[in-house]
């Protein structure tokens, strides 16, 4: 049996009020010795930041399991509000929306038993969610990994962190090439 | 010269027809909406131009997925009608329906988000400009988990159409937003839930974007009289197919 699939909308502009959740960037257990920031813009093909995209991560557990753990977005059935994360579990899920410079941040841990965090873009105007991934370069084999290694130098920049800092690691989105610079590379899996 | 909606109603036309041959020359279905559909203007800059990568990797990450549980969710977030003192004005509905994959099974325990606008067709949200009331009994934003047959169901009120400024006299027809969750990363799905017999259908370029009828139909919900509650609400039945790889990752006593 195989069943047509319901079609994709875009998120809009007023998802605002209602995805994103307090500590949906805070992935890493706070105070985690071992903690990385990931951060950067997303663009659009004019080069203009996006100050209205929703940007969502996953990546294995802390024992490279992927089963994921429940509690990213704890509530608290008392109020009715949020609670934040339990500063203990690692969900492996991470929810973001860009601010008014289109800039976003994660804060999570190094990806276990792979080089990547996955990466999904939501935007008002994008009619269906990008795949990307954000490859730590310096976790990542790029002649072993067979997507990174198919691609051209220029295109394969676009997935891979540049660091910063000690773990402090840069990744922009670019939705479009804009002219100037290289369009991120994204994904389908068959 | 302002875009009027006849210019976009005849791209939307122009759209159709061009998808309509392309499948009669052997092109296959299109389920989803390009994502470089101009009619809705806000698309123009905002998609890849580049072909997509495919990645047949099946240790890849995205074959799995983030999961929920009950900390999640608190009892009443399913009822959009009793997060406030008061009572929202509008229609009360409920919309109920399941979430499956595309091999038909079950999508058990994930995550269903939903945000709408109330029934003026004002959302509770900063930017939101239209000269419409805002609603003090009413935020819009619901969440549940689906059941062991992968069901939902949120009480809410029928949000109403409002204007928007892709072209002159835009309006969006009235639709939820659904956010929705598979067993895999790729399943992933946001979309928007429509009313059946809505007159604004027609004339909407992010409804039309999905330029397929059959699944255009599949964005809009069934009246469903027997879901209807005495005195009370008007029911809608929607369900929901999750696309996603053929062979989605399943661990062992998930
Ligand atoms: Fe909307």
């Amino acid at each position: 049996m195989s069943l047509s699939p319901t079609p994709s909308q875009t998120v809009g502009p007023f998802y605002g009020y209602a995805l994103p959740f307090p500590d949906g960037e805070n992935v890493a257990p706070a105070g985690h010795p071992e903690m990385i920031t990931v951060h950067g813009v997303v663009h659009d093909g004019a080069g203009a930041p996006v100050p209205d995209a929703l940007l969502e991560f996953w990546q294995p557990g802390v024992d490279g399991s992927r089963r994921g753990v429940a509690g990213s977005l704890r509530r608290d059935p008392v109020t009715g509000g949020f609670l934040g994360r339990n500063g203990l579990d690692f969900t492996g899920f991470g929810r973001v929306a860009t601010d008014a410079d289109g800039h976003y941040t994660l804060r999570t841990l190094p990806p276990v038993g792979v080089g990547y965090l996955s990466v999904t873009v939501f935007a008002r105007g994008l009619m269906r969610q990008l795949h990307t991934r954000a490859y730590l370069r310096e976790q990542t084999d790029i002649a072993a990994d067979p997507l990174l290694s198919s691609l051209a130098p220029g295109r394969q920049a676009t997935l891979l962190t540049t660091r910063e800092q000690d773990k402090i690691h840069r990744f922009d989105i670019r939705l479009q090439e804009d002219g100037v610079h290289e369009e991120t590379v994204f994904l389908e899996f068959p | 010269m302002p875009l009027t909606q006849a210019d976009i109603s005849a791209e939307i036309s122009q759209a159709r027809e061009a998808y309509l041959k392309a499948v009669a020359a052997g092109d296959p279905v299109r389920d989803h909406p390009a994502r470089d559909y101009a009619p809705y203007r806000s698309s123009v800059l905002r998609h890849p131009k580049q072909p997509l990568v495919s990645v047949g990797d099946p240790e890849a990450v995205e074959l799995s997925g983030p999961v929920f549980g009950v900390t999640d969710v608190t009892a009443l977030d399913h009822d959009l009608t009793r997060q406030h003192v008061g009572e929202p004005h509008g229609e009360r509905i409920t919309v109920t329906g399941r979430v499956l994959d595309r091999a038909g099974r079950p999508v058990r325990g994930q995550l269903v988000e939903i945000w709408q606008a109330n029934a003026s067709g004002r959302y509770a949200h900063q930017r939101d400009d239209h000269a419409a009331p805002l609603d003090p009994n009413f935020t819009g934003v619901g969440r549940c988990l689906t059941n062991d047959d992968g069901e939902y169901q949120f009480v809410t009120i029928k949000p109403g159409a409002y204007p928007w400024r892709n072209h002159v006299n835009a309006w969006r027809p009235a639709h939820i937003h659904f956010s929705l969750f598979g067993t895999a990363f790729t399943q992933r799905l946001v979309t928007q839930m429509y009313f059946p017999g809505d007159p604004l259908l027609p004339y909407d370029p992010i409804v039309q974007s999905v330029t397929d009828d059959a699944a255009r139909q599949r964005l809009v919900a069934t009246y469903d009289h027997g879901l209807s509650r005495p005195e009370w609400s008007l029911g809608y039945r929607w369900d929901i197919v999750l696309d996603g790889p053929a062979a989605t990752w399943i661990e062992e006593g998930r």
